[in-house]
Order: C-alpha cells, then structure tokens, then sequence
C-alpha cells in the first residue's frame, strides 16, 4: 500500500502522462468564481502550492480565459455572476472545457436554488466534469482534469470517426 | 447582574428620559430599549458618542407575522461592562421608512443600504441612494427578505440603476477592475478614479457572491443550519460554526461542558494560525516576494493538513455540534499538534527574519494604505485592521466565549496603520497563537465534549459572536417554531472593514492597490452571503 504522498506524486505523473497523450501540450486553466463560499477556491490555490505544485506538470492558471484550455467553476451561480460566467465561457478558447469544482458549482450545495443563486454552473453553460467536496481537496481537483481529458478523447474521437464517415458518405 | 452594570443602566435610562419607551433584558448580557422610530437617530447616536458603545450589528426583521410591524435593532457593545444595549424600533408597515442613523453614525451606512434592498425599509436622509446588497438590475420593488416572497423566486431583470462616481476633470482616468480578477480570487468590481498613477478616489462594487443564504435559512432547522452557518465562508469556517452555535445556546440557556470550551478555542486558534501563516506569504505576492509566497503556502498546507489530520478537515468544518464539539482529541494527536506547531514556528519565525530583513519589502509595505485611527474608529473597523491602527479591540479579551478567559494571551496593537503593521499584528498573532495552543492542551480539562440541547421558546433572539482570523464576526438569531430559523443576520468582519479599504488606498499608486487590498485580507464570500 502507497503513502498519500506517493499517491499524490503518482497522481500528479499521470496528470503529466496524460496531457501529453491527449493534448500534446501543457493545460491552461483560467478560474471562475460564481459565487462560491471560497473554499473551493483555496484548494485550487493550494495545487500551486511547493507541496502539490502542478505548474511543475504543465498545468497553469492563465489570466485570461482567451489563454484558457479549461475553465475551472466554484460556486453555484449567483445572480450576479451569471453574466460574468456567460462572458468568460463566451471568451475562452475552444475546446471550452468546464469543470465544475465543488458541491455549490455541481448542484448549489447547501443554499440550492434562491432568489440570488442559479445552484449549479450547469444551468447556465455546459459542463465537462463535476467534481463534488466542499471543498474536494486538491487529490480530487487533479483527478477531476484527468476525468476531462477522458473526456475530451473520447468527443475528439468521436468527432474524427464522425468526420471520416461523412467524408466517406460524400464520396459515394 | 452585577451592581455596577444596573447603576449604569439606570442612569442611562434617567438621561435618555421618556425617548424609551420600555427597556428589558434579554438574557444576561443584554438590554434591549424600545424607542419610537422618530427618537432612533438621537438614541443611538447617544450611545455611539457619549457613551462610547461600538455599533457592533445591525438587524432588520419582518415580524409582521408576529406582531404586524417590521422592526430594526441597532446593537451597541460596551466592552468594559461586557454587556450589549439593544435598540430596537417597530416600523409600520403602512410606513416603511424611518430617520436615517448613517447621517450621524457613518458605521450604520451599509447596514441602512442593506435593510432598504433586503426589507424595503426606506432610511430617510441617508447619505448614500444607491443600491448595494441587490444590484442594480433588481427590481426597486421587491424584497427577497420580507417573509411573503418565495426562497427561489427569480426576478427579472430591470435598467441598471448603478452608478459610480461621476469625474469632471479629464485628468482623472477610470479604471474598472473585476468582478473576475486575473488571479484565483473572489469576485468583486473595483473603479479606480486615477490621475497619473495615483488613486484619487476608489468605488468598490461588491455583493457579486450574493446567494441568499439568510433567506435560505429561514425555516431551516437549527441541526440542518450549523452546516449552513459553516459554509458561509470557506477559510473562517469554524468561527462561523461557533457563533453560530453560541447564538443557539444561548437561546437554550446552555452552558457547554468545560472541555468543549477548550476544544472550542483550540479549533479557532488552528484555524487563525493557518490564516495568519498564509495571509503573511500572500501579502509577499503584492510585491512579487516569490520566496515568501512559497514558504507561507508551504506552511499554510502543514497546518491545513494538521487540521485533516486532528479534526477530519482541512477547513475545520465539522469540527462543532449544538452544545459542544464533534471532535475530541487524543493523547497522541496532542503530541502530533506539539510536534507540528514547533516546526512551523520556527520556520515560520526564519520567514519572519527574511521579510523583515529585506529592504525592498519593507519599503513597499511601511507607509502604505494608511488607515488612520479616526477613520477606523468612525467606521468599527474590527479585527486585524482595526488593531494594526491603533484601535485596540478583540472580542476574545472584550466579550469572552469558550475558553478564552482561561488562557492568557497579549493582543498586539500597532499605531501606524499601514501594511507593515497589519503584517506585523498577524505575525506576532501567530506567535500568541501557537502559546496559547500549548497553554490550553497542557490545562485541558476532562469531561464530556457536548450537552444537548432543551427545546428552544420560539421567537427568542440571541447573539453569538467570534473573533474570527479577519476581525469580530457577530451571529444574530431569532429562532421560530418547531427548532428551525425565523431569521439569521451574519455579520462578518469583513463587512465592518470594507467601508474602510477606499479609505486607505487614497492617495496611493494603483499597482500598490493589491498589496493593500491583500493587507486587509476580506473575504467577499461570507460579507456577501
């Protein structure tokens, strides 16, 4: 059996491995609060702290959402927010990934749906990978952009299948 | 009650002649005195300025239910008799207005602005129109907070209505910030009125994470709230939770068993280490100290996972039940907190020695967003803040709770009101906080760690307070029928001192903007709510 400290490290080598083998390039991350309580974003925070360090893999959180491969939402979208979400969502970089940290972002946590609050960044734009914890720790956050980087092979692959049947329908 | 505390009571009531119409106690710490709406301003300002009261929350509530009016309590903390005057006023709701206390008082603006958004409770001369819980795309009319509209209506939206300052002069340049920052931080919209690089005046358009958590909890049962309570904000979780817990128990007239207490303060006191320890690496961040954001986030992780490892949680939440705590410790645990906060006090103590060595870090920190006495005091600054400018108050010394009159401890007090100082208050915080955590595990009683809780009297309102790491936090409660919420007001810290950061950052260079905004260290999540 492995220490939790190994299993971080082994964690953080297949977080490497795997944007190789799917991306070919590191992974931009640009946060977006939509109303979170916070603690979600301080274990995002914590990733690029000198124990977790994920810079040191080829993950980054960029400036811009137009820098962004992924987009990494906390909080459960308040009124207030929705505008900011739509903006950044709008602005990113395809292939817009959406991760949705916590359990307020998954399904409004504990305060749900009010007069202020949406509950959930899936009611307003499209999601890649829920990720529930409040907050999920930082183990959980990695295993989270693993579980899109599935998934965004899988759509490609998909989409390139697609795309080679209707090349091939075109040509009969 | 003591003697001392009746005389003084009574004399207050002489001098304040036939402007209140009846005073009672509501439980042993606090009076509450009746006024007509009409007298509210002179009450107040009364015991504001010469009794020299600190405006510690103010409540807006519809009663309606109840009584058939609205009412408002303004909340006064005298610390040196350790007791709180309440003034509470009935408002018709035929006649939703009253005479605005904020013309005399400038601490009572938000709170006005607030219970005007929340209740539709007009303040007649306020100083300040402008909406600021709902913004501006909120219909005028309608108020989330009065008990006839449903939790999860949505609104549509109007015209704005928000407006910022307006500049006649074209040397002055606007510069809009936000609400999403290039960082990993919270949201919030900041207007810069700049001429050259230096800041002329600051419009910070907060309330972005507005949730609606009061509201939400209303008919909430009080079990259910405490998760609620600890989710208010993230990084003060467990202050939260106790005051949370405290307002209860003082509904129920409980007193929690002795180790409860202790295990109390302990929590708070890990959960202030591990945000001084990482507020002083952040502050580095604002004038690119890369060697001191590192350490402080490396020694904020060993804390945070000494929190996993003692209570189960990195964000200590969790860690409290209605009438004592969840967790108790073991012997082994006590050697493991012993081991870790010697290792982290003396590496943090060789950052210390770095950062107050360094001659560029020094030079952008002295002298830099000054907040001066007057000015926090006119605005109860709490808190950090508040003591980094000379302003001594710490509700762990001035109104104790849990264990805190047990254990000795300094509270640290700087005059020069600048981003030094309030790192040197959270500098020499962590040092009394890691002695304290070795007084209160060597003096831990034994004992149960909860008592349960007798059924609550509905409609019973209580206080519970917190001197969380960002300053006093104050819970107010009135609980309802059958053990669940009539209405929860949480005022945090931040709420007290954001009024204040437009204030320091005046006459500065806007790239220093976030160093002194990372001095303060607010949280928007649990002032927003």
């Amino acid at each position: 059996m492995k220490s939790g400290k190994e299993q971080t490290t082994d964690l953080r080598w297949t977080l490497q491995k795997r944007m190789k083998e799917v991306l070919g390039r590191s992974l931009h991350i640009r946060h977006v609060d939509s109303g979170s309580c916070n603690g979600c974003d301080f274990e995002m925070n914590t990733l690029t702290n000198p124990i977790y360090d994920i810079q040191r893999f080829g993950v980054d959180f960029v400036a811009s959402p137009r820098h962004a491969d992924m987009l990494m939402v906390t909080g459960g979208v308040t009124r207030h927010l929705e505008e900011a979400l739509i903006k950044t969502y709008n602005a990113a970089s395809e292939p817009k990934m959406v991760v949705a940290i916590g359990a307020c972002a998954c399904s409004g946590g504990i305060f749900g749906r009010t007069y202020a609050n949406y509950g959930g960044v899936g009611h307003i734009v499209p999601v890649y990978v829920y990720v529930p914890g409040c907050p999920p720790r930082p183990e959980a956050i990695i295993e989270g952009i693993l579980l899109a980087l599935d998934r965004y092979e899988e759509l490609s692959r998909n989409r390139y299948e697609e795309l080679s049947r209707n090349k091939g329908e075109n040509r009969h | 009650m003591e003697k001392t505390i009746k005389q003084w009571l009574s004399r207050m009531k002489q001098q304040l002649g036939n402007k209140v119409r009846s005073m009672e106690q509501n439980g042993a710490q606090e009076t509450v005195m009746l006024v007509e709406k009409t007298e509210l301003p002179d009450v107040c300002y009364f015991l504001w300025h010469e009794k020299k009261g600190r405006l510690f929350t103010m409540v807006g509530n519809d009663e309606r239910d109840i009584h058939g009016f609205f009412a408002l309590y303004y909340v006064f903390s005298f610390d040196s008799f350790r007791h709180f005057i309440t003034v509470k006023t009935l408002i018709d709701p035929l006649d939703p207005t009253f005479p605005s206390v904020a013309v005399q008082l400038p601490a009572a603006n938000w709170y006005e602005r607030e219970v005007k958004d929340l209740l539709g409770l007009r303040p007649q001369g306020h100083p300040d129109p402008r909406p600021l819980i709902l913004h501006g795309d909120w219909p005028e009319d309608l108020h989330p907070l009065r008990k006839d509209f449903p939790l999860d209506r949505h609104a549509p939206r109007v015209q704005s209505r928000e407006a910022f300052m307006p500049y006649d002069s074209e040397d002055v340049t606007e510069i809009p910030v936000g609400p999403i920052h290039a960082g990993i931080i919270e949201p919030g919209h900041f207007r810069f009125g700049a001429v050259g690089d230096t800041i002329l005046h600051l419009d910070a358009r907060l309330f972005f994470t507005h949730r609606g958590l009061e509201k939400a909890s209303e008919g909430m049962p009080l079990a259910k709230a405490l998760f609620l309570a600890e989710r208010v904000c993230g990084v003060c979780a467990l202050s939260h939770s106790v005051a949370f817990a405290q307002a209860v128990e003082r509904i129920g007239e409980v007193t929690i068993p002795p180790r409860a207490a202790y295990l109390r303060t302990l929590f708070l006191e890990l959960e202030r280490l591990y945000n001084h320890i990482g507020d002083v690496g952040n502050v580095c961040a604002g004038f690119g100290f890369a060697v001191g954001i590192s350490q402080g986030a490396r020694l904020k992780e060993i804390m945070q996972q000494l929190n996993e490892h003692v209570a189960g949680h990195r964000y200590l939440r969790g860690v409290v039940r209605l009438g004592g705590v969840r967790i108790d410790i073991t012997e082994r645990e006590k050697e493991d907190i012993v081991r870790t906060l010697a290792y982290v006090k003396k590496e943090f103590q060789e950052l210390v020695d770095l950062l107050f060595s360094h001659d560029i870090a020094m030079n952008r920190m002295a002298t830099t967003g000054v907040l001066r006495l007057e000015h926090a005091n006119d605005l109860e600054v709490v808190g950090v803040a508040a003591r980094a400018s000379g302003r001594s108050v710490d509700i762990r010394r001035d109104q104790p709770y849990a264990a805190y009159d047990q254990v000795p401890f300094h509270v640290p007090v700087y005059e020069a009101g600048d981003v030094l100082a309030r790192v040197r208050i959270r500098v020499d915080e962590v040092f009394e906080s890691i002695a304290m955590i070795e007084q209160l595990l060597h003096s831990l009683p034994s004992g149960d760690t909860f008592t349960s809780l007798p059924p609550l009297p509905p409609y019973r309102s209580a206080m519970g307070w917190c001197e969380s790491p960002r300053g006093e936090t104050v819970h107010w409660l009135m609980v309802g029928p059958d053990q669940t919420i009539y209405r929860y007001r949480i005022r945090s810290a931040t709420y007290s001192n954001w009024p204040a950061v437009p204030l320091a950052v005046k006459g500065n260079i806007v790239p220093d903007f976030p160093l002194i905004n990372k001095s303060f260290e607010l949280c928007y999540a649990c002032c927003d709510r």
